[in-house]
């Protein structure tokens, strides 16, 4: 790690006000009960990486960030809520999953001690120096990145393009809603098939697959004794 | 001199992190699909800085990629969960286990 | 092309009968499906002379001629062809195979007269002496062992011919299994030689490859093929087949239980000749100890039986226990010398049985035989030169071949001799005990008891039908057998006669057999050296001994009741001594127990366990891995959250 003093007081406060903004919003997502509040601190989480995206020269990330994540896809996610009407707190007590929770932060934490302890003894960045053009070239940001974008990265960037296509049509498909008469349709289906897959489940959980075997082969003995 | 580059990158694997905790704790979908977001902001986190590290525009490139994907993903995922919702109103990711084996 | 190319047409000609036969033999029928077998046997024997003929007229050391069919198995390292060896040693077999053959097929053309499965009498010996022949006649060991299972499968066939009684079902499957013992032996055996000489041919094993072979591998092969030989030809511990094998009909038992098939053995440990000399000396003393042990064994329990033909079967243990000692005394010219003239005398005997059975209308007590020296003059007068042959009586052919054998026992050890001497001496006692038993005395025949008895053997003549029999059935007198079965009888006296001749001990000039033979023994042939009047002494003793035999018996059992001489006959001699029962004792104590275990415990429990404990264990191992499937994503999640700690943890431990 470089030393602290190299760096100027300004930006050490920006970075650690906006790191805490990050981590404030990121605790809030996953412990707010409901589901508005978690959509909330995700826009003072992404809030916060676009000033980080910003204080690393990053101009254009840092504005697209803003336009995209915080302004359309969080408000995607807020109209699906309150259509849905999902906001129903949930118990946050109950875990119905055993040893979720313990394994869950268990390993989370683990990952997060490990990558710090490899980074810490390795040379956090060891890729190759301006593979795809430097980013402190003469230019700004915009330039650069429109450069980069449409020379060595045309391919993906069409692709990207005709992912976003298929995303939209996939969307109006998915959120169709049937005629009635097909309505009517799938809800007895569901009826049918949930009804169907409860008797399995529980027959097969009463009698296990090795007792069943277990009583042929005895019948198997005593037929041939 | 700015902040060095270590401090983000610690900062970045701290927000995975919470996000992963977060993704097998909560048990609303929708958190969870924001868990997700979480997860995917801090790569893109440090995609930017290592772009800094290491002098070089592709990592910015990635970012303006993994961007557009997330957006496009949100969309389709949010579909699925309406025409999940409109069959089964309050529905948890627990409910959604009928390909156990 | 040579003559000897033409070695293949004496098996075939036995082949062909029995293929013929085995589609047409019903249509034939009595007695042309006779008459065709007899035929295929005689002309295999002409084609024997005629190959005999070529093969002196070949220089003696080059008599080893070799023709080959077609490549049998050409695998790898494992070259065996289907190739016939006409030298001295296989012709002289062949020819007393195909000759008493002839004979003994001519015999039975009156024998099995009347018998409703005839034909297949005929198809079954057609098949035997096509396999004895494969057997002597090949050039290689995988060759002589399809003969010899050959043989062992026609013995199996014609023991229980009338398979319909249980006792003669259980006979044939008794020499079959107790061969299969000794079969093992021989295979092992053909496996160590491959291994060692990398060949299978008698050329190459028994030329360069004794040398190669060493001392110790000899001695397995040697004792190894001795098992086999134990099996085939009846000696301790593996003869118990024999005497059962009397179930058979008659010409069956001379045939192949004293003429050809038992002679298997001796003939194989004859052909490895060099194998057994380049063994451990050890080996051969065990071959001789086993075969003198035998042929005591077997006299003594010869001299308690009853039926007829139980003392032929013991008196043939007993006779192949001397060709055994021979052997194993290294005088292998005697042991061949002696099966043949064994072969004359000894059918001989047989057939003559065959036709006092026959006269008598299938009675084979000796207790109820008796006088019939005046009701089947020819019967009578062949069997007595049959009974002077093999109780060793100069100048029959039998006093030669033995004396030859006590010799050679003489100047190898002499323990060995006295207990050849013995057995020479029991061996006058019961053939002399059988010859007045059944030949002279009272007419037992006629006693009232018999007339209405009815015989285990009665019963299977009422199998048959009738025919033939001029007088009336059951309480009729004793007939002479017709010339179908008394010419052979002729024919086989005649060389029980002059059979001596073939190998006179007076002058090396005249010990034919021995010169014949040289070629086929090479280096393994000792020839007896006596000082001074040792011969004269030891052909002494021998004639002295059965002479001692006869009288013997001439006092004790000529014109005397056999009832009152019960206790000459002791019950563990009738029984011999308890052998077989201590066998059944043994399989079906012990013996069964270990089957028992081996059926249940091993196989089922331990192999079939672990077969199916692998398919339970890997039930298991999936009904336990299914949980890792429970349907929740959440879970899932946390199963990635692991998969990347492991990664991590992998890539932390590596950059240490």
């Amino acid at each position: 790690m470089s030393s602290l003093l190299a760096a100027s007081i300004p930006d050490v406060g920006v970075f650690v006000v906006s790191a805490v903004i990050v981590l404030a919003g990121a605790l809030g997502v996953i412990f707010a009960r409901n589901a508005v509040h978690s959509a909330l601190c995700l826009v003072a989480t992404l809030f916060g990486v676009a000033v980080l995206f910003v204080a690393q020269e990053a101009h254009f990330l840092a504005a697209v960030q803003v336009m995209v994540y915080a302004g359309a896809i969080v408000v995607l996610f807020l109209f699906v809520i309150m259509l849905l009407g999902v906001d129903r707190e949930e118990d946050p007590t109950l875990e119905p999953l055993r040893g979720q929770r313990p394994l869950a932060i268990g390993f989370g934490l683990l990952i997060a001690l490990l990558v710090l302890v490899i980074g810490g003894r390795a040379n956090w960045a060891t890729g190759q120096r301006a593979a795809r053009g430097a980013a402190d070239a003469p230019g700004e940001n915009v330039e650069l990145l429109g450069r980069s974008l449409f020379t060595d990265f045309l391919l993906p960037f069409e692709v990207t393009a005709v992912l976003l296509v298929i995303a939209v049509v996939g969307a109006v498909v998915l959120a169709r809603r049937p005629p009635r008469a097909e309505l009517i349709a799938m809800r007895e289906e569901e009826e049918r098939f949930r009804a169907e897959s409860e008797a399995e489940l529980a027959s097969s959980r009463k009698a296990s697959q090795s007792d069943e075997i277990e009583a042929a082969g005895a019948a198997n003995r005593e037929g041939e004794s | 001199m700015s902040v060095p580059g270590e401090w983000y990158l610690i900062l970045s694997a701290l927000l995975f992190t919470i996000g992963a905790i977060g993704l097998m704790i909560r048990r609303n979908v929708l958190v969870m699909f924001m868990c997700v977001e979480l997860m995917l902001n801090a790569v893109n986190l440090s995609f930017v800085t290592f772009a800094r590290m290491l002098n070089d525009i592709g990592g910015q490139v990635v970012v303006f990629f993994v961007l557009v994907v997330a957006a496009a993903e949100v969309v389709v995922g949010l579909g699925i969960i309406v025409a999940i919702y409109r069959r089964r109103s309050g529905a948890t990711a627990d409910d959604l286990h009928y390909l156990r084996g | 092309m040579e003559a000897l190319d033409l070695t293949w047409l004496i098996p075939a000609f036995p082949l062909v009968g029995f293929l013929t036969l085995l589609v047409a033999g019903r249509r034939l029928g009595d007695p042309w499906a006779g008459w065709l077998a007899t035929a295929m046997c005689g002309s295999a024997f002409v084609a024997t002379v005629a190959m005999f003929f070529a093969l002196v007229a070949v220089d003696g050391h080059d008599r080893h001629h070799v023709t080959t069919l077609f490549t049998w198995i050409p695998v790898g390292g494992l070259h065996v062809d289907f190739a016939f060896l006409a030298d001295p040693l296989s012709i002289t077999m062949a020819l007393f195979v195909t000759g008493i053959g002839s004979l003994i097929h001519l015999y039975s053309i009156g024998y099995m007269h009347g018998d409703r499965d005839f034909p297949r009498f005929f198809t079954y010996l057609n098949l035997f002496v096509f396999s004895m022949l494969t057997l002597v006649l090949a050039d290689n060991f995988l060759l002589s062992f399809l003969g010899w299972e050959g043989v062992g499968a026609c013995s199996y066939f014609l023991i229980s011919f009338w398979f319909t009684r249980n006792s003669a079902a259980v006979a044939g499957k008794k020499a079959f299994v107790t061969n299969r013992v000794g079969d093992f032996g021989f295979m092992v055996a053909m496996f160590l030689i491959f291994a060692t000489v990398g060949s299978l041919d008698y050329a190459t094993v028994l030329g360069e490859g004794v040398e190669r072979m060493t001392e110790t591998t000899a001695t397995a092969v040697a004792l190894l093929l001795f098992v086999g030989a134990c099996g085939k030809s009846a000696q301790l511990p593996l003869y118990v087949w024999l005497p059962d094998a009397m179930e058979g009909p008659t010409p069956v038992s001379a045939l192949i239980h004293a003429a050809t098939m038992v002679t298997a053995g001796v003939y194989l440990l004859c052909r490895v000749a060099p194998i057994l000399e380049h063994a451990d000396p050890m080996a051969m003393t065990i071959i001789a100890s086993v075969g003198a042990l035998t042929a005591l064994f077997a006299a003594t329990v010869a001299c308690a039986q009853d039926d007829i033909k139980k003392v032929l079967a013991y008196s043939t243990v007993s006779q192949l226990g001397y060709m055994v000692l021979a052997v194993g005394t290294g005088s292998f010219v005697a042991a061949i010398f002696h099966m043949v003239t064994h072969a004359f005398f000894k059918a001989l005997m047989f057939l003559g049985a065959g036709s006092v059975i026959h006269g008598l209308h299938e009675e084979q007590d000796m207790k109820r035989m008796g006088a019939l020296a005046k009701w089947m003059p020819i019967t009578w007068s062949t069997f007595m030169v049959g009974w002077l042959a093999i109780s060793g009586v100069p100048p029959f052919a039998g006093f030669w071949s033995k004396d030859e054998i006590l010799a050679g026992a003489f100047l190898d050890n002499k323990l060995l001799w006295l207990v050849g001497l013995a057995t020479a001496f029991l061996t006058a006692y019961y053939m002399s005990r059988q010859v007045f038993l059944v030949f002279y005395g009272e007419e037992r025949w006629r006693s009232p008891e018999h007339a209405g008895e009815h015989d285990k053997e009665e019963l299977t003549h009422a199998e048959k039908s009738v025919g033939g029999h001029a007088d009336d059935h059951g309480a009729g007198q004793p007939h002479e057998s017709p010339w179908v079965m008394t010419v052979p009888l002729v024919v086989l006296a005649a060389l029980s006669v002059v059979g001596g001749a073939l190998n006179l001990p007076f002058a090396k000039s005249v010990m034919f057999l021995e010169h014949w033979l040289e070629p086929s023994f090479g280096d393994a042939l000792h020839p007896h050296e006596f000082e001074g009047y040792t011969q004269w002494f030891l052909a002494l003793a021998a004639t002295a001994a059965a002479a001692g035999g006869i009288f013997l018996a001439y006092s004790t059992w000529y014109r005397r009741r056999p009832e009152e001489l019960a206790n000459l006959e002791p019950e563990p001699l009738k029984k011999a001594w308890y052998v077989d029962a201590g066998y059944s004792a043994l399989m079906g104590g012990p013996g069964r127990w270990i089957a028992d275990k081996t059926a249940y415990v091993v196989d089922k429990g331990v192999i079939d366990g672990a077969v199916n404990g692998v398919a339970t264990l890997v039930r298991g191992g999936g009904d336990q891995l299914r949980k890792v499937q429970t349907g929740y994503v959440r879970n899932y999640a946390v199963g990635i959250a692991a998969g990347v700690v492991v990664l991590l943890a992998y890539t932390l431990v590596r950059t240490i």
